[in-house]
């Protein structure tokens, strides 16, 4: 014994690894199997115990979310049934907000110049309410843009999935179908220019910046999917989109913030109110219009090219040429 | 009886099926459509209310872009499902092994 560890202090690997064999060996094969068996059966025993397990609590959760969901559901429903039940019936007069609905339907005409009462109330009232909501759909584009904007390193980083999804996007063009293009033909310009006139006309009738800008957004999808992203670009591409949608918002953000600032001074604004009914009428309400219609108009197209093919318009270098 | 206040019902009926039927669909391009129809229904019932704004812009963004952005994700959900090879069971699997 001496002798081997003489030998393996030494450095006769060969018997280092013998040695180590040697220790695994059992002492009988039948205490070995026996022991092995006992293993197994309480192994599978325990797996069994866990799955057993893990399913009843799978399905006591699925209860309590199943509970869970029904009971949120009814609280809202009776909330909701409650609030209904506590609004004024249709056509009566409300005695808590009656001042401020007078006020608007007496002197909305002469304050803000806007036969449209509601394009009065929300762009001239409360154009604050409607600055919020167009930056909010600013935030909606800018969050859409994060999701599933594809640039060249998003492409080489590893997003080859998207990149061979773009290029079955682009095989797939309805550009080329002839019924789409006649269609686009007739229909783009008119749907255009109902939009722009239900901007234009938003102090006098009804309509306003977003359900015309909703209508131009609406027409530039159908214009990219009859003639191509590429045709779009010439129109609007992404930079020319992203320095609209910045104008219209700081535009509206610094008029509307001129006339509070003056309003609440007690200053004269000196913006002309024009006659009612015209097209130029209204003071502020026509240019914030727009803005609002060119920031909705950019958004809707944004959003339909970003998720067509993860870019705004049909820049080539970054769908992966 | 007045006939605008049946049509007002029979819509009023229809706008509550839709609802309901868009959340028992299983097909999600068959939900697609019958939200679209919803606000199709919807458009008529702001008019019929005297509110014309908002019946335009629920025509343009529930019947039209709210659709078809809807439309887009299903056409990429769905081609990432063909492209998703089916999965083998790993329970399966092992349950061969230990019996071997």
């Amino acid at each position: 014994m001496s002798d081997k560890l003489q030998r393996i202090l030494e450095g006769d690997v060969e018997l280092l690894e013998n040695v180590s064999d040697a220790a695994e060996v059992p002492d009988s094969p039948r205490e070995e199997l026996k022991q092995q068996r006992k293993e197994f059966v309480s192994r599978v025993y325990q797996r069994s115990e866990m799955e057993r397990i893990a399913r009843a609590e799978k399905k006591s959760f699925l209860l309590l979310y199943r509970m869970v969901a029904v009971v949120s559901c009814l609280l809202l429903i009776g909330v909701l049934l409650f609030t209904v039940a506590n609004i004024p019936r249709y056509g009566e007069e409300n005695p808590r907000t009656l001042e401020v609905v007078r006020r608007y339907v007496e002197q909305g005409l002469q304050e803000t110049g806007a036969l449209n009462i509601v394009s009065g109330m929300i762009l001239d009232y409360r154009a604050f309410d409607t600055l919020g909501e167009s930056h909010v759909l600013f935030t909606a584009l800018l969050c859409v843009m994060t999701l599933l904007l594809l640039d060249k390193k998003t492409i080489r980083g590893g997003a080859l999935d998207d990149y061979h999804r773009v290029r079955q996007d682009t095989y797939f063009d309805l550009s080329k179908d002839a019924v789409i293009r006649l269609l686009g033909t007739v229909l783009v310009p008119s749907i255009l220019l109902f939009g722009v006139y239900v901007i234009l006309n938003g102090q006098n009738g009804p309509g306003g910046g977003f359900s015309g800008g909703a209508i131009i957004g609406a027409g530039f999808i159908l214009f990219a999917t009859a003639f191509g992203f590429e045709q779009a670009d010439r129109v609007l591409s992404r930079k020319v989109l992203s320095r609209i949608v910045f104008c219209s918002l700081a535009f509206y953000s610094f008029a509307k913030g001129y006339v509070f600032f003056t309003g609440a001074n007690g200053l004269e604004n000196h913006i002309p109110k024009g006659t009612p009914g015209a097209i130029l009428s209204g003071g502020l309400i026509l240019p914030l219009d727009i803005a609002v219609g060119l920031v909705v108009a950019c958004t809707m197209y944004g959003f339909y090219s970003l998720f067509k093919r993860g870019n705004i318009g049909g820049d080539r270098t970054s769908s992966g040429q | 009886m007045d006939l605008n206040l049946v049509f007002r019902v029979v819509l009023l009926i229809l706008l509550i099926l839709c609802a309901v039927a868009v959340n028992l669909t299983k097909d999600l391009l068959q939900a697609v459509v019958i939200f679209m129809s919803y606000s199709a229904v919807m458009c008529l019932l702001w008019i019929l209310m005297e509110s014309p704004d908002l019946a335009i812009t629920e025509a343009a963004v529930g019947a039209g872009i709210s659709g078809i952005l809807f439309l887009m994700t299903l056409k990429k959900v769905g081609q990432e499902e063909e492209n998703r090879e089916p999965e083998k069971d790993p329970d399966a699997d092992e349950g061969e092994d230990t019996g071997a």
